[in-house]
């Protein structure tokens, strides 16, 4: 078990290091965009390129975001009859989700996806408009996407299975940060 | 069983899909999983065909590379940074003071100011916290009724949702493969009438019960006379400035709804710098929320593809079809069945699961009823904006409660101890406004042209701006129909944005689903 938590810390790591990397993504994508748009109307200017760009950026801050927003506890759930379980029975829920959803989906994903990835970055596949961005990258972040999704979700599993144990507190506690998220955080707080 | 099975495979998801979702799995990824596991169990049935989910690499890389679907997060970046930028605070302390000496005054000011923040960005939970920490206290202080203050803030705040630029409005026309030009046209009156109907009811409650909202006392006004109106004028001019930059090159035709949002978030960065506001911590507090609220909503959406390629598959949109059009009374029928349904769902899911999972399978059959679907989606629009509201699940009154005070406290100016708000009165405030919220359901059924009509109205509009400037006029046009990748600059010329529907139903022709 010791072993495996220390896995599970390495994934918290990466994931969490890899969000804040990303989320910077959000604020590119806002000034590209808004530069496209000034430049379009301004100067007449309208590159297929820089257009694209945009959606590149938004699929990077989703697919390489989604370890980081489980490791928040953050992809939303309807708690209106789960609210009323105790919290064993939330944890035991979380480990057969993981085991028999969360898991199972993600890689059949990578493996549906990654073909798809290799047809492009062998054939060289390009963006069918004029002055468009190359495919590959945007066709591996899924199934990287996926993979940061599964690896965060063994760190969850093994974190609620030692949690069920009495080894260590309550994962989702500790990876709360209240102070900073306040359209989300505030209202599940209350919730309790 | 397996005959059982094969004959009842749709009901028999759907209502997997509500056992599910009501454990408290993640939403996106308990209907992934259904999806998947019901297609492999179609295949070994031989309901589906063995190639369905080669779809579905493409089918995300739709999402990936849908334009619409950008402005998620640039308005919700918008809308964080701006709840910080003090803009509302000016507005609120200004509007406050210009209709304090009226009973009613500083309702008043929440419901113009609530307006104005919705008309500036689509999130609720920055208007509801911004109203909520300043006028709240100033309300308590001056004696207002408590229902009446909590209710008239958590309402106003919810009006984000159905003003454009509204978040829950790009969703569903992305969802109903209409243009968000279109929708926001349509959406626009809807969203003045509820603001006026609120009003209205902060004046019934005034001429009924005087005590419950009370003028402010002079000195709780230091501003007066011109000096009042100069700063009136000033504080007017950022929401102002917002409102052109998002909506106004939106109809006008300059930008699409995404570059708009960029171009308030652009917009949004720029006040809060002019403020003084803009610190490392706020960008990076902000630059997350939005990214995890991006990956959440992005994802249930990412299920809901995966459930409904399966769901389509297995002829579950039909069988839904039947449901709703064998109801009797026809399109009358349907709407008064679909808004009760929405109505109820809006308790315990929120908009984003309303919008993807529900909305699919409605917008065909009403489609198909010959509804229009800007209609259609500006009622659902009203409608789950109730989702907000209701007690006790609603995200508007959650985020009032964070901020409003619990427990007694000391009043500074007043130096008396004021009672906290109980949840209560929370839940009770915003009961009155649920009920507005139906009126106003059966006011956009009851006058379609409501909607309507103002979309043809604007649908005219871009072309009498190109008019008055003559020369440019090929060039403009030009360069509206050039870039192939921006959706649609003008309403009604949409073809970019039809998403989900046709496809599908290819999909489904390809495969060879068996009919009953």
């Amino acid at each position: 078990m010791k072993a495996l938590l220390a896995l599970s810390r390495a994934i918290d790591f990466v994931n969490e290091h890899i969000g804040r990397l990303v989320y910077w993504c959000v604020l590119i994508m806002v000034l590209v965009s808004a530069a496209n748009a000034t430049s379009r109307y301004a100067l007449n200017l309208a590159s297929n390129a820089w257009l694209e760009l945009q959606w590149y950026l938004f699929a990077v801050v989703f697919l390489l975001c989604s370890g980081y927003t489980l490791l928040h506890n953050e992809h939303i759930r309807i708690d209106v009859v789960s609210s009323r379980f105790s919290r064993q029975t939330q944890i035991w829920i979380d480990v057969f989700g993981i085991l028999l959803f969360l898991l199972p989906m993600s890689l059949f994903i990578m493996w549906l996806s990654w073909p798809i990835f290799m047809n492009a970055w062998r054939s060289g596949e390009i963006s069918g408009s004029a002055g468009g961005l190359i495919r590959w990258p945007v066709r591996l972040l899924v199934p990287v996407g996926f993979f940061l999704l599964s690896i965060q979700g063994l760190s969850e599993l093994i974190k609620r299975v030692a949690y069920l144990q009495g080894l260590i507190p309550d994962p989702v506690e500790q990876h709360k940060d209240p102070g900073l998220d306040l359209m989300l955080e505030v209202g599940k707080e209350e919730n309790k | 069983m397996s005959a059982f099975l094969v004959a009842n495979i749709a009901p028999i998801m759907f209502v997997g899909l509500i056992v599910f979702l009501l454990i408290g799995f993640p939403v996106s990824f308990a209907l992934a999983a259904l999806g998947l596991s019901f297609g492999l169990l179609g295949i070994q049935l031989g309901l589906l065909n063995e190639a369905l989910f080669q779809a579905l690499p493409e089918r995300i890389f739709g999402i990936m590379a849908n334009d619409t679907l950008l402005a998620v997060p640039f308005f919700t970046f918008m809308g964080l940074i701006l709840e910080r930028s003090g803009m509302a605070e000016d507005l609120l302390d200004t509007i406050g003071q210009l209709f304090g000496p009226i009973r009613g005054g500083l309702a008043y000011a929440v419901v113009f100011v609530g307006a104005l923040l919705a008309a500036t960005t689509g999130v609720v939970a920055a208007s509801v916290i911004s109203m909520g920490l300043i006028s709240l206290p100033i309300m308590l202080r001056y004696g207002y009724d408590r229902r009446l203050a909590t209710g008239v803030i958590a309402a106003s705040g919810t009006l984000a949702q159905i003003i454009p630029p509204s978040l829950v409005l790009i969703v569903l026309a992305d969802q109903l493969g209409r243009s968000v030009g279109d929708m926001y046209a349509g959406a626009i009156f809807p969203g003045l009438v509820l603001t006026a109907l609120y009003a209205l009811y902060v004046l019934g409650v005034t001429l009924i019960y005087p005590k419950a909202a009370p003028a402010l006392p002079p000195e709780a006004r230091p501003l007066r006379g011109w000096k009042l109106m100069g700063r009136v004028l000033f504080v007017l001019i950022p929401p102002l400035a917002l409102i052109f930059l998002v909506l106004g090159t939106i109809f006008i035709g300059v930008a699409t709804p995404t570059e708009g949002g960029a171009m308030g978030a652009t917009g949004a960065l720029i006040l809060a710098l002019i403020n003084r506001r803009l610190t490392f911590s706020l960008m990076r507090q902000a630059m997350n929320s939005t990214a995890k609220l991006t990956t959440f909503v992005v994802f249930i959406l990412v299920g809901s593809t995966v459930f409904s390629l399966t769901f389509r598959g297995v002829n579950g949109d039909i069988w839904i079809e039947h449901l709703l059009t064998s109801l009797p009374g026809g399109q009358v029928g349907f709407l008064i069945v679909v808004n009760l349904l929405t109505f109820f769902l809006a308790f315990f899911l929120d908009f984003f699961e309303l919008a993807f999972i529900i909305v699919p399978l409605l917008g065909p059959v009403a489609d198909k009823l010959g509804i229009d679907l800007i209609w259609f989606g500006v009622l659902l629009g009203v409608n789950m904006q109730t989702s907000f509201m209701h007690p006790p699940f609603g995200y508007a009154l959650f985020y009032l409660r964070s901020v409003a005070p619990a427990k007694e406290y000391m009043d500074k100016i007043l130096r008396k101890p004021i009672q906290g708000v109980t949840t209560g009165q929370i839940y009770w405030g915003a009961v009155p406004f649920v009920v507005i919220q139906v009126i106003m359901v059966g006011i956009v059924i009851g006058f379609p042209g409501l909607v309507t009509g103002n979309i043809e109205k604007l649908k005219f509009d871009p072309s009498k701006v190109k008019i008055e400037v003559p020369q440019e006029t090929p060039e403009e046009q030009k360069q509206d129909e050039a870039p192939p990748n921006f959706g649609a600059p003008q309403p009604g010329a949409a073809p970019a944005e039809k998403s989900e529907a046709a496809p599908a139903d290819d999909l489904q022709n390809a495969f060879g689903a068996p009919k009953k």
